[in-house]
């Protein structure tokens, strides 16, 4: 459908300009990306030294190690956490996000404002103050136990609810602003014909707008899942010794146990499973609207 | 008092806009198969009430009754009516057979009858090839079409249609007016039009509203409307037309004569009955171009009035040539000569002749 621009002199020259323009950006991400990463797999297959160094020789070892039921099971609670973190962010920001993209444009401003406000502060600083907020001692429970809501006080932090509750409080604006932004594009006159054609509000929601915002929700979902699997911070401080996630893992094997191999062999099993999932998830979602076409 | 053949029932219909009065009392009532068009300027308030209509706007006064039901209250999913938008609103992400689909769909029609009803749905526009293809996929007419086809699948008691053909191109417009005009007849069902556009609502219905500042001026056929306007705005509106504004000098029973500070000569009109017109009253009299004659006679011919004019300017438009002939300083009237008359081809800037018309063809408003 898309006429492409005639081809001529003056377009024969615009790829040249294009890859010097691309040059810097292609410099950084090789220095600082691809190499470490090369890096990264080269030591997974390295043995690790009686005091710590790196023995360069190949070996599975460090993978065969992985298949121990200690690794699979902070693997899997670290995929619960993480997905139970992408589902609360979802269903808290997309209400959110709706709101804003439907709002005036001066209100839109400002609330969007007040969703990025808390990057404004460091990220340890604010989980420190989640950490104030959930002991025992702490804001929350001081304030339930005045209100007579509780009779003891609960224990939340070092808990896996604790580590929830600060990831969502993390994650949460990388949900609502790409929400927003596909959100903001869904054509109200689309919601009008829908309510027109007969439409509950509730159908109007999962017939027009979340098929129209399903690339924003995508988007939003990732960018959730995807460093909450990876956090180690978060786990660290809120979760204590009890909620290990595979960031602090792999952390641990780094700068605690000194292997850096085993460390490495992590890493690049916990790549390939996020690579592996944004295949599956891709080729699902596509599948998916192919099947709608054809019915 | 509910009039049962009516399909639409407004009575006083207020919105405000802020400040503003979007709608100022408006009362209409569209019969039942008829097809019907709300014609104004943009900000006529024409869209108000079709949105008032469809659900979408809430008056602040009046009513709307549909089949002699009160919609007061009543939500957009719930109104026995379809609006086709302006910009069509195809579900993007639908095909052009899901998107016919969905009315029914969400009304729990059984899948077989959806099915069949779809079908019948897109052969009436003329689309049934095109069922698996994506909104982008069509051309803007397609479209239009699937959006048409989207809201009479439903079998809706009214159909709206927001400024329907605006967003076609010259050629492809003139052709779906005679379509629209073709599917409201097979569809059986009434259609309320809004547009701007006084070609478009002169061909297609039965009758028009025409609107201004949030009022309705006037509502009758296209044809009382061209020929019988109610006022300057409607016959300025509705075509071109001549003005000459004069006052009354001498009322001989039916007849009366009009002097007009504005140009030479004095003319004679009809008394209109139901304008009470004595001596002295300001009076607008309209001429419609193609009632005009140029002659450079003397002598006209029995009835005809005249008045001495210049020739400005000569329009050539193939059909036929517009004369703007200049009667008074400030009075430039247009005149349509069929491009069948050798006779008056020979007329240049500058010529001197007179300016003829049957005393009957004169519309006489009172100021």
């Amino acid at each position: 459908m898309n006429s492409s621009p005639p081809a001529g002199r003056a377009e024969s020259s615009r790829p040249v300009a294009s890859w010097w323009l691309l040059g810097p950006g292609l410099l950084w991400m090789g220095l600082l990306f691809v190499v470490p990463l090369s890096l990264v797999l080269v030591i997974s297959f390295a043995e690790r030294g009686t005091y710590g160094g790196i023995v360069w020789s190949f070996s599975l070892t460090n993978y065969l190690d992985l298949l121990h039921p200690l690794y699979a099971r902070i693997l899997g609670q670290s995929i619960l956490l993480a997905a139970v973190t992408t589902v609360l962010c979802l269903i808290m920001g997309f209400p959110l996000a709706y709101y804003i993209a439907r709002t005036t444009p001066r209100r839109q401003g400002i609330l969007l404002l007040l969703v990025m406000i808390p990057f404004w502060t460091n990220f340890l600083v604010r989980t420190y103050a989640w950490m104030f907020i959930l002991r025992t001692e702490g804001l929350l429970n001081t304030l339930l136990l005045k209100l007579g809501v509780i009779a003891t006080p609960i224990e939340l932090l070092y808990s896996n609810t604790a580590v929830v509750i600060g990831l969502v409080y993390g994650y949460l604006p990388f949900m609502v602003l790409p929400l927003y932004v596909a959100l903001e594009q869904v054509d109200r006159t689309l919601v009008e014909a829908a309510w027109d054609l007969y439409a509950t509000r509730w159908a109007i929601l999962w017939r027009i707008i979340v098929p129209l915002a399903r690339p924003g929700i995508m988007a939003g979902c990732l960018l959730v899942f995807i460093p909450s699997l990876g956090a180690f911070l978060t786990p660290d401080l809120l979760g204590g010794a009890r909620s290990m996630m595979v960031g602090n893992l792999i952390q641990h094997e780094f700068l605690v146990a000194r292997d850096w191999p085993l460390g490495a062999a992590i890493s690049c099993l916990l790549m390939l499973f996020v690579m592996g999932m944004m295949r599956w998830l891709l080729h699902a979602t596509t599948s998916h609207s192919r099947q709608e076409d054809a019915s | 008092m509910v009039d049962q053949s009516a399909s639409i029932d407004i009575a006083s219909l207020v919105k405000r806009h802020g400040a503003t009065l979007a709608v100022d009392h408006v009362s209409l009532t569209v019969q039942r198969g008829e097809f019907f068009s709300l014609l104004g300027p943009s900000g006529a308030g024409k869209t108000s009430v079709l949105r008032m209509i469809a659900g979408f706007e809430t008056p602040d006064e009046g009513t709307i009754r549909i089949d002699g039901r009160s919609m007061e209250a009543v939500p957009p999913n719930r109104r026995p009516v379809n609006l086709v938008f302006q910009s069509y609103a195809l579900f993007p992400h639908m095909t052009v057979a899901q998107n016919v689909a969905f009315g029914p769909t969400m009304q729990g029609a059984p899948r077989a009858d959806i099915t069949s009803r779809v079908r019948l749905a897109l052969d009436m526009v003329k689309l049934s090839s095109k069922e698996e293809r994506l909104p982008s996929q069509l051309s803007g007419g397609e479209q239009q079409r699937v959006a048409l086809a989207r809201a009479l699948v439903n079998r809706p008691s009214v159909l709206l249609l927001d400024e329907p053909l605006s967003a076609l191109d010259q050629q492809l417009r003139q052709e779906m007016q005679v379509e629209l005009k073709s599917i409201q007849a097979r569809a059986a069902c009434t259609f309320v039009c809004v547009t701007h556009h006084q070609e478009e609502a002169l061909t297609m219905s039965d009758r028009v509203a025409v609107m201004h500042q949030g009022r309705v001026l006037q509502v009758g056929s296209p044809q009382d409307l061209y020929e019988a306007p109610g006022s300057a705005f409607v016959a300025r509106f509705i075509g071109v037309s001549n003005e000459l504004r004069g006052i009354v000098r001498r009322i001989d029973g039916e007849r009366a004569i009009v002097h007009s500070p504005e140009c030479v000569g004095e003319i004679q009109i009809v008394l209109p009955l139901h304008l009470a017109i004595q001596v002295g009253s300001p009076v607008t009299v309209l001429i419609r171009p193609e009632r005009l004659r140029l002659s450079t006679a003397v002598q006209g011919l029995s009835g005809e009035q005249s008045l001495a004019a210049s020739v400005d300017k000569v329009l050539y438009s193939g059909s036929d040539r517009r004369y703007l002939v200049r009667l008074g300083e400030h009075v430039v009237w247009n005149v349509r000569v069929p491009n069948d008359e050798s006779g008056r081809h020979g007329l240049v800037p500058g010529d001197h002749l007179s300016v003829r018309w049957q005393i009957s063809d004169a519309v006489v408003l009172s100021e």
